[in-house]
């Protein structure tokens, strides 16, 4: 129980379309993640199949069955939204409660989920508070487990980290990843994040202006990215694209290559550059140089390294980890 | 010159402007309430002059007690208030919802139509309206105050909390759905705790105009059962000869109630402004 089925998803604000015929199966307990620029309709497709939006056209499965007429609270989904949308008048408890209580479940059985969820997010001395008189982690903890309550077919998360700090952001991702595995249930989850997207999901589905642009594993995408926006919008530092003339290959129009795979030399190698600027982060260095080959080029070092801006280096790319784009954008196999 | 040393005269100045107001604002209160405690000559002798023993009279209360039915039209003022303020916010609130959370055809012309209420005075309309209230046999009644009140207090209504409603998230709204509350619930459970102090904002502003207003309780009520405290008070202003001690105890007397209803919504409106700081 748990997948969900997406066929040419279509939704238009008046004129303005949004999200431009999306297909997408996902299968049964999978943590699958979409990623995307902000605006590019991660949000939206989220409510559409949370059943909040009509979609323009298109049709949704969960299950197997058609959902289009099934209203939200019946469709077995439990959603995290990004600013944690705790109802402010009710204890913790109450709002984990409320959706079972709205079902008409009994109040043993909804003792005990309530009981189970808290005990699983370390809620427990928090039960009887309100959702004023707890910290943004918090907050979000309670969120997870009013989702963790209902008992999905379907998690939704939407954006659920981006308003924790950096720390906090770390310690729940690794909650998250381990509620799957603990629940075994289907999980949607929207981030603009290509981090938390790499580091979560099974699958990665990338988007950009209401389209898919490529779905895969975080390997393949990372490995095989399919279009110069996914090749850009996956690893951190962005990878680097050249034009492909300068180069001297005509088949190409451009030519990526990420900073880690491209090695430093003060002594010799193919392109010969400046130091422009260098970031130390202990255990990378990042080192930004202007080549008369390429123009502007990202590093990636590991380790320390004693390089200084206006040193004089040379770039040797990695010729098997290089990726090729034709006219269209499109990765060249 | 210097932020620091500018700010205490600054603070000092705005506390001038406010407290200057605030004087010019209670005075006519304040002399209503001293003369309605003298006699007759005293009022007119020194009205600026506290009650003394020798000038401390009770005549007015007493007029006000004895003559008429003071506590009927007192009634029929609390009645007519409450009730339309009641009808005001919880229609009002209502349209207010509907206007800012669904997307509908003439979304924004119906926003606009029920907006135009608030620059054009009803007043206009009130041939039409008595001609109305005669048709329906509602002359002489509360009701047909009540129903022209809340007319009155939509507009405005309507514009303040729809921009108010506006600001509340949507995903608390959808979290509500998700969890399987009724529109219903979600307007009267979610969002109207929310938009509070907006609701106290405008009970506040429905309620003086309606405390105070002569006009419909003259042309459409003016009956002895049905009268407000504004009109009640008008038997006592003649044309020759006006009881003054009477007209201005009725007055003392009416801003009480006023008061009441005015610290309670005012409580609210702290309340929700604070819990939001806080937050
Ligand atoms: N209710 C709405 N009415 C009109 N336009 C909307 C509405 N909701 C979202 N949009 C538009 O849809 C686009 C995608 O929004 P959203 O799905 O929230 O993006 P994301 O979550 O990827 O940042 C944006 O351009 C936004 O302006
Ligand atoms: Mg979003």
């Amino acid at each position: 129980m748990g997948s969900l089925q997406l066929k040419s998803i279509r939704k238009a604000f008046g004129t303005h379309e949004v999200l431009k015929g999306i297909d997408l199966d996902v299968k049964d307990g999978e943590f699958v993640i979409f990623v995307g620029p902000s605006g590019c309709g991660k949000s939206t497709l989220l409510r559409v199949i949370a059943g909040l939006e009509d979609a323009t056209s298109g049709s949704i499965r969960i299950d197997g069955q058609e959902v289009a007429a099934v209203p939200p609270a019946k469709r077995g989904i439990a959603m995290v939204f990004q600013s944690y949308a705790l109802y402010p008048h009710l204890t913790v408890k109450d709002n984990m409660g409320l959706g079972l209580k709205q079902a008409g479940t009994e109040k043993a059985e909804i003792d005990r989920r309530v009981a189970k969820a808290s005990s699983m997010l370390a809620l427990d001395p928090y039960l009887a508070r309100r959702p004023a008189e707890l910290s943004g982690g918090q907050r979000q903890r309670v969120a997870i487990g009013r989702a963790i309550v209902r008992e999905p077919k379907l998690f939704l998360f939407d954006e659920p980290l981006s308003n924790l700090d950096a720390a906090l952001r770390v310690q729940t991702r690794l909650e998250i990843a381990g509620l799957h595995r603990r629940l075994k249930a289907t999980m949607i989850y929207v981030t603009h994040d290509q981090v938390e997207a790499m580091t979560l999901a099974d699958k990665i589905v990338v988007l950009n202006a209401g389209a898919i642009e490529q779905i895969g594993s975080p390997m393949d995408l990372y490995n095989k990215p399919a279009n110069i926006f996914v090749a850009g919008f996956i690893g951190s530092p962005q990878m680097n694209f050249i034009p492909a003339g300068k180069l001297g290959d005509t088949e190409a129009k451009t030519i990526g290559i990420r900073p880690e795979h491209i090695a430093l030399s003060r002594e010799s190698g193919d392109w010969k550059g400046k130091v422009i600027h260098v970031e130390h982060l202990g255990a990378d260095t990042i080192v930004y140089l202007e080549t008369e080959a390429t123009g502007l080029l990202t590093v990636r070092l590991f380790g320390e390294h004693a390089y200084k801006p206006d040193d004089v280096v040379f770039a040797t790319p990695d010729k098997a980890s290089q990726h090729r784009f034709d006219t269209g954008d499109r990765a060249i196999a | 010159m210097s932020k620091a040393r500018s700010a205490p005269l600054r603070t000092a100045l705005i506390h001038l402007a406010l407290i200057a107001y605030t004087l010019v604002a209670l005075f006519p209160v304040f002399l209503t309430l001293v003369n309605s405690f003298k006699s007759r000559n005293a009022i007119f002798r020194e009205p600026m002059a506290l009650p003394t023993p020798s000038t401390f009279s009770l005549v007015g209360y007493e007029t006000v007690l004895n003559q008429g039915d003071f506590v009927g039209y007192f009634q029929n003022s609390l009645i007519v208030t409450v009730a339309s303020i009641a009808l005001v916010l919880l229609t009002g609130a209502m349209a207010a919802f509907a206007l800012s959370e669904y997307r509908f055809r003439g979304n924004t012309l119906m926003g606009l139509y029920l907006a135009l209420g608030i620059m054009i005075p009803i007043r206009l309309g009130t041939v039409a309206i008595l001609q109305g209230m005669v048709a329906a046999g509602l002359v002489n009644t509360l009701t047909s105050l009540i129903l022209v009140y809340t007319a009155q207090g939509l507009p405005l209504a309507i514009f303040i909390l729809s921009e108010f409603m506006r600001t509340v998230s949507d995903d608390l709204k959808n979290a509500g759905r998700i969890d399987g509350l009724s529109e219903y619930a979600i307007f009267f459970r979610l969002v109207l705790p929310l938009v509070r102090p907006a609701m106290a904002t405008v009970a506040v502003f429905t309620m003086i105009p309606i405390w105070n207003d002569l006009w419909f309780p003259l042309i459409l009520a003016p009956g002895e059962d049905t009268k407000t405290v504004t009109l009640g008070v008008q038997m006592f202003i003649g044309q020759f000869v006006t009881n003054w001690n009477a007209v201005l105890s009725a007055l003392s007397l009416a801003i009480l109630p006023v008061m009441v209803l005015y610290v309670i919504f005012s409580r609210q409106l702290i309340r929700g402004i604070t819990s939001g700081a806080v937050k």
